[in-house]
C-alpha cells in the first residue's frame, strides 16, 4: 500500500519541527514528520543545560525548553507525526521506505522532501587512540543520554577528549552528579567550545583544560577502563615522548566532532559535499535532486540551534513553493567557492530567482583569528567584504550577500578571509 | 584594587571583562548584562543549576529542571543533593515548580520538560 | 565418564565439536569466556585462503586447501556468509614477480583450484583503484571472506543442537591423569573424560604442559587493524595481498562480508596472547604499507580499530598430534594464518586422531544440519512486510547503521547459545557494528538483554567479564560516585 503527502519531513529534532512548522505556515495541509525515536525533540531532550533560543527567543532556554516550544506550535497545526519510525531508504522519485512495529512495512510518496536527520558523534574508532579496548570509552553524547534520559551513571573517574561544547557540558553535568572530572584534553591549542563553557563548566569545578593534549594510550586488561596517558602533541599534532602524563579512571568521553547523518541522503544519489559531509545545496536547502530539501546538521553541523531553526525555515517555506511550483528551478547562476582561510560555505550554490533580497551564506575559518576582512570575490572583482573581530573554527560565521551585488557576480564567487596585520 | 580578568558567561559571546572589584567598575562588556554580570561575579557570583529529579509514571525516568534564576555558585553541590531527595509523578508541565525556594535561596526549582 | 573434552571455543574448538556431534558421543567444550569466539577468531582478516602460501607436503598445505572447500559448503549450509571473491597477490618489482611466479607453483602443487598469473594490464582491469606500479598478481578465484565469529558460532550452535555439551565461564587450571583418562578442572567443573582436544588458541601450549610435557611454545604475535565504512567497501572487489614476507603475508586490502573494507594487519611479537591493545605505530605502518596496494584509501572514514593475536610457536606447521606422553591427549596448536581456513579440515583431523587413540565413531541416526537467522536488511520490501505483520518486534528498528530490528535482537537472545554481552548480541546479528560503533544502539540493545535475560540493564555487560557499562544510578545524596 502506498500512502501520498505533499510534505515528508525525515527526522523530528528541532529541524524537522522547524521546517514542518514554515511550511504549514506557508500553506502546505499535508505534511508527516517521521522521527525514529519514540518522541519528537531530537537531540535536545538529553540537552538539559541551558544557553538555547538567546537568539530566536530572545531568552535563555534549556534544550527540552526549546524544543518544546516546536512541539507545542506544531501541536497547534495539522502536521501528522510518525515517531518510533524508521526510513530505510529514500529514492530519486520521492519515495520513502519506512518501517516502525504499528504500521509495519510502509512506502510514502511526496511531493517534496526535506531531509532533517541531524548528526553523530565521532567515535574512537574514527580518530584511532591507541590501547586496549575494555568498556568505558564512549562519546559524550552517549554518556549524556544515559545519564540524562535514563538516569544512569557512566562512570566515577573521568578524563575528557576533545573540548567541543558537548565534552565541556557533560563534565560539568558528571561533577554535579558527583564523579571526578580529571582532565579535559584538547588535541588543538584552542578549545572549539564556547568560551562560558569553558568558564562555567570547567573553570567552576577545578577541572583541569590541557591544550595541544591527546589521549596516547588507554588501558584497561580487565574489562573496563583503569589508566589513560595523555602527551603534549607538537606543533604537527604529534604526541611529544617524555611528556607524557597518567590518570586513573575509569571513563573516557569523547568529543571529538560531530559528522551529518547522510547515508539516506547518499544513498538517494544526493550529491555530497566533502568539506561539510552534507549535502550540496542551494540558496533555498534545496539539494542536487529537485523537490529534496534539507537543513539543519544534515547539512552542516551548527554551534547554535537558533541557526538551525532559521535554516530549517528557510527550507520548509521553499519546500512548500516547490509544492506551490513556484520555486527557482534548474542549475545554479552562482557557485560559491571556497577561498583562502574558509573551510566550506553553505549554501555552495545560488540561483538568483530565489534570492529575494539577500542570501545569507554561512562559513567557518580554518585557524584562529584576532581579527580580518571577509572578502567576496567573483571573477577578479571584489563584490563585498566584511569587517569582523575574533574569527575561529569552533565558530560559524555568517555574511549576507544583497542581491543587487550577487547580480553583478559570475560563475564562481569565492569567499575568503584575509587575517588582519597578518 | 585588583583588577579581576574574565569571560562573560551571559551568552554564547563570551566577552573578555575587566572589573574592579573595590569600585565594581566593569569594562569589556558590550551590553548592560554583561556589566551585571561582572559586578555579580566579584561580589555574589551565581549560577543556573540545571539537572535531573526522578520521575514516576513517564516515558523515562528523569525529569529535567532548572533553578528559575541563578543561585549562589557555593550552592551547587548542596543543591544537587536536595534535589536527589525528590521524586515526581508524570503528568508534570513546563515550568511547573519541583521544589520551591530552593535552599532558602528564594529561587525555585522548575520542570523545563512536559512529560 | 565423556568421552571428549575439547578445551576452548574458538573456531578449531568449534569445529572439532561439530564433527564430534555427528557421532554417539559424550562430548563437552569447555571454554574460559562468557562467550564463544572471543579470542583470535574474532579479530583476525576474516579470509578463507586460497592455499597457495603453504610450502608443499606441510600440513597447513593440506589442510587450508581442503578447509577452504569444506568452509564454503559449511556456511552455505549453516547460513553463515561467506563470498568467494578470489584474492590477488601483487607483485611490485622483478623479486615480486619471482615470488608470484613461486606461488603459483606452490599453489599448483597444493592443489589450489584456478591459480594463475596476471599482467598488469589484466589486473587494472580487474580492480582500478589499485596502485599503478603493480607489475603482476597472482590471482586465485577460490579465495573467500567470511564472518569468522558467526562461522564459529554456527558451528558451536549446531555442536550443541545436536547433542554436545557446552560450559562457558570454566577456564582451566588442571588436568590430572586417572585411570582411563583425565580429570579437567574447568572453572565450577571437574570433568572426568577418556581424551581432550586442545583448542586453547594462544594458551595451547600451557594447556598442554598441564597434561603432558613440555611440546612446543606460543610466540604471540599481534595484528592490527583498521575497519573502515561501508563507503569504502567497493574500493576493490578481491582480497589484495602484497608478497608475503617472514612476518606473514603481509598488509591486505578486502571487503567484508558485512560490505566494510578491513585493512591490515602488522606484525608484532607480544609476550602476552591477550594483549589486544592497538598502537599508534602499528596503525601507521598499516596505513604505510596499504597505501602501497591501494593508495586511495580514505582513513577519514576509518569506524574502529582493533588487534587479534596469531597463534604463532616455534614450529613452522600446524601442531597437530596425540601427544606421545599423554595417551589420548590430542594438541590442535599452532594455528596461526591459515587456521581459520582450514578449521574445519582441522576438525576432521582431530577426529581421526581420537579414533586412533581408541574413540569409537559410531555415526548418529540423525543429525540436524541447518542454521539460519532472519536478516531484516537482507529482505524485498514484500518479506519485510510480510515479517513485520507476523512479529511485529521486526518492525522496530534497533541499529539504525545496520539496520537490525528488535526482533532479531531476540532471537539471538534466545538462540541456542545465548548471548550475556552487547557484544554477544553484536556477534550474533550486528548492531554496533556500524558506523556509529553502537553509540545510539546500545544502551537500547542493553535494556532488550536485561529485559529478555531479567537481570537488571545494570548487570549487563559490554564484553567479557568485568566489562561492566554502568555505575548505578544519578540522584544519589553526595553524588552517586561517592
Amino acid at each position: 500500500m502506498t500512502e501520498y503527502h505533499d510534505l515528508i519531513v525525515i527526522g523530528g529534532g528541532p529541524a524537522g519541527l522547524a521546517a514542518a512548522c514554515a511550511a504549514w505556515e506557508k500553506g502546505v495541509k499535508d505534511i508527516l514528520i517521521i522521527e525514529r525515536d519514540k518522541e519528537l525533540g531530537g537531540i535536545l531532550n538529553q540537552c538539559i543545560h541551558n544557553g538555547f533560543g538567546l537568539t530566536y527567543f530572545k531568552e535563555e532556554l534549556t534544550g527540552p525548553e526549546y524544543a518544546g516550544r516546536f512541539i507545542k506550535m506544531l501541536f497547534d497545526t495539522g502536521v501528522k507525526v510518525r515517531t518510533d519510525t524508521m526510513v530505510l531508504s529514500i529514492t530519486e522519485n520521492k519515495e520513502v521506505h519506512a518501517v516502525n512495529n504499528f504500521d509495519g512495512y510502509m512506502v510514502l510518496r511526496a511531493k517534496a522532501i526535506v531531509l532533517t536527520m541531524g548528526c553523530r558523534e565521532r567515535t574512537r574508532g574514527a580518530i584511532g587512540i591507541p590501547g586496549d579496548r575494555p568498556a568505558g570509552v564512549l562519546t559524550a553524547g552517549a554518556a549524556q543520554r544515559y545519564m540524562n534520559i535514563e538516569g544512569y551513571m557512566v562512570g566515577k573517574r573521568v578524563v575528557i577528549l576533545g573540548s567541543g561544547d558537548i565534552g565541556l557540558i557533560m563534565a560539568r553535568r558528571m561533577t554535579l552528579e558527583g564523579a571526578k572530572v580529571l582532565a579535559c584534553v584538547e588535541l588543538m591549542p584552542y578549545s572549539n567550545g564556547l568560551n562560558r563553557n569553558i568558564v562555567q563548566c570547567l573553570n567552576d569545578f577545578d577541572i583541569p583544560l590541557y591544550l595541544a593534549h591527546t589521549i596516547t594510550d588507554i588501558v584497561g586488561k580487565h574489562g573496563r577502563v583503569e589508566k589513560v596517558v595523555v602527551s603534549a602533541v607538537d606543533e604537527n599534532r604529534r604526541p611529544v615522548p617524555g611528556t607524557e602524563m597518567e590518570f586513573d579512571c575509569d571513563t573516557v568521553l569523547l568529543s571529538v566532532g560531530l559528522i551529518p547523518e547522510n547515508e539516506l541522503s547518499r544513498n538517494a544519489g544526493i550529491e555530497i559535499d566533502r568539506r561539510t559531509s552534507g549535502p550540496v545545496v542551494f540558496e533555498n536547502m534545496e539539494t542536487s535532486i529537485p523537490g529534496v530539501f534539507a537543513a539543519g546538521n544534515v547539512v552542516h553541523v551548527h554551534d547554535l540551534v537558533d541557526f538551525v531553526t532559521g535554516e530549517s525555515q528557510r527550507a520548509g517555506r521553499a519546500a512548500a513553493d516547490y509544492i506551490a511550483g513556484s520555486s527557482a528551478a534548474g542549475g545554479a547562476d552562482l557557485e560559491l567557492a571556497n577561498g583562502e582561510h574558509v573551510n566550506y560555505t553553505v549554501p555552495q550554490k545560488i540561483r538568483l530567482a530565489g534570492v529575494d533580497k539577500a542570501a545569507g551564506v554561512f562559513f567557518r575559518v580554518n585557524k584562529v583569528m584576532a581579527a580580518g576582512t571577509v572578502r567576496v570575490m567573483s571573477g577578479g572583482v571584489q563584490i563585498a567584504a566584511f569587517k569582523r573581530q575574533h574569527m575561529a573554527p569552533g565558530e560559524m560565521e555568517q555574511i549576507q550577500l544583497p542581491r543587487a551585488l550577487l547580480e553583478k557576480a559570475q560563475g564562481t564567487v569565492t569567499i575568503s578571509v584575509e587575517e588582519a596585520n597578518a | 584594587m585588583a583588577i579581576r580578568k574574565m569571560i562573560c558567561i551571559t551568552c554564547p559571546r563570551g566577552c573578555h571583562l575587566e572589573v574592579d572589584d573595590e569600585t565594581l567598575q566593569v569594562r569589556g562588556n558590550t551590553c548592560p548584562k554583561g556589566e551585571e554580570y561582572g559586578r555579580n561575579e566579584v561580589t555574589d557570583p551565581r549560577r543556573v543549576l540545571t539537572s535531573t529529579v526522578r520521575i514516576e509514571g513517564a516515558a523515562h525516568c528523569r525529569l529535567p529542571v532548572k533553578t528559575a534564576a541563578p543561585i549562589p555558585k557555593p550552592l551547587l553541590l548542596k543543591a544537587m543533593d536536595a534535589l536527589a531527595e525528590v521524586t515526581v509523578k508524570a503528568p508534570v508541565r513546563v515550568g511547573e515548580v519541583v521544589i520551591r525556594d530552593l535552599l532558602g535561596t528564594g529561587v525555585d526549582l522548575v520542570a523545563t520538560k512536559e512529560m | 565418564m565423556v568421552d571428549v573434552t575439547i578445551i576452548g571455543c574458538g573456531v578449531i574448538g568449534a569445529a572439532t565439536a561439530y564433527e564430534l556431534a555427528h557421532y554417539d558421543l559424550r562430548t563437552v567444550v569447555v571454554e574460559r569466556e562468557n562467550d564463544v569466539s572471543t579470542g583470535t577468531t574474532k579479530a583476525n582478516s576474516a579470509i578463507i585462503h586460497a592455499g597457495y602460501d603453504p610450502e608443499p607436503g606441510t600440513l597447513m598445505a593440506r589442510l587450508n586447501v581442503e578447509g577452504n572447500r569444506r568452509t564454503k559448503e559449511i556456511a552455505a549450509r549453516l547460513d553463515v556468509p561467506c563470498k568467494e571473491i578470489g584474492s590477488l597477490v601483487l607483485a611490485f618489482d622483478e623479486a615480486d614477480v619471482k615470488t608470484v611466479e613461486e606461488l603459483y607453483r606452490r599453489g599448483v602443487a597444493n592443489g589450489v583450484p584456478g591459480v594463475r598469473v596476471l599482467s598488469a594490464q589484466e589486473v587494472q582491469a580487474l580492480e582500478p583503484n589499485l596502485s599503478k606500479e603493480v607489475k603482476a598478481a597472482l590471482l586465485a578465484p577460490s579465495a573467500a571472506i567470511i564472518s569468522p565469529w558467526e562461522m564459529c558460532l554456527a558451528l558451536a550452535e549446531t555442536a550443541v543442537k545436536n547433542g554436545v555439551e557446552l560450559r562457558l565461564n570454566s577456564p582451566v587450571t588442571a588436568i590430572e591423569k586417572i585411570e582411563g583418562g583425565y580429570r579437567v578442572t574447568a572453572g565450577d567443573s571437574v570433568i572426568e573424560t577418556r581424551t581432550i582436544v586442545n583448542a586453547a588458541g594462544v594458551h595451547a601450549d600451557q594447556i598442554n604442559d598441564l597434561a603432558a610435557p613440555h611440546a612446543f611454545t606460543t610466540r604471540p604475535s599481534r595484528g592490527e587493524y583498521y575497519l573502515m565504512d561501508k563507503s569504502q567497501g567497493a574500493l576493490v572487489d578481491h582480497v589484495i595481498f602484497q608478497c608475503p614476507n617472514k612476518d606473514g603475508k603481509g598488509v591486505l586490502v578486502s571487503p567484508t562480508v558485512h560490505g566494510n573494507l578491513i585493512v591490515g594487519p602488522n606484525a608484532e611479537d607480544v609476550a602476552d596472547g591477550d594483549d589486544v591493545a592497538v598502537t599508534a605505530a602499528g596503525l601507521d605502518f598499516v596505513r604505510e604499507k596499504a597505501a602501497k596496494s591501494v593508495p586511495g584509501i580514505n582513513y577519514r572514514d576509518s569506524i574502529r580499530n582493533f588487534s587479534g593475536v596469531r597463534a604463532v610457536t616455534d614450529q613452522p606447521d600446524f601442531v597437530i598430534c596425540e601427544s606421545p606422553a599423554a595417551k589420548g591427549f590430542i594438541n590442535l596448536g599452532g594455528i596461526k594464518s591459515p587456521g581459520l581456513s582450514s578449521a574445519p579440515a582441522i576438525a576432521a583431523e582431530a577426529v581421526k586422531l581420537l579414533a586412533g587413540a581408541g574413540v569409537e565413531l559410531k555415526e548418529k541416526a540423525s543429525f540436524d544440519d541447518s542454521r539460519s537467522r532472519v536478516r531484516f536488511k537482507e529482505l524485498s520490501s514484500k518479506e519485510k512486510t510480510a515479517l513485520v505483520e507476523k512479529d511485529p518486534a521486526y518492525g522496530r528498528v534497533i541499529c539504525r547503521c545496520e539496520t537490525i530490528t528488535e526482533g532479531e535482537i531476540v532471537d539471538a537472545l534466545h538462540s541456542v547459545i545465548p548471548p550475556v554481552s552487547i557484544d554477544g548480541v553484536k556477534r550474533r546479528c550486528n548492531p554496533g557494528m556500524g558506523r556509529c560503533q553502537g553509540g545510539f544502539c546500545g544502551p537500547r540493545v542493553q535494556e532488550i538483554i536485561a529485559r529478555e535475560l531479567g537481570i537488571s540493564q545494570q548487570e549487563v555487560l559490554q564484553d567479557k567479564a568485568g566489562s561492566r557499562i554502568i555505575f548505578g544510578q544519578t540522584k544519589q545524596k553526595g553524588g552517586a560516585a561517592q
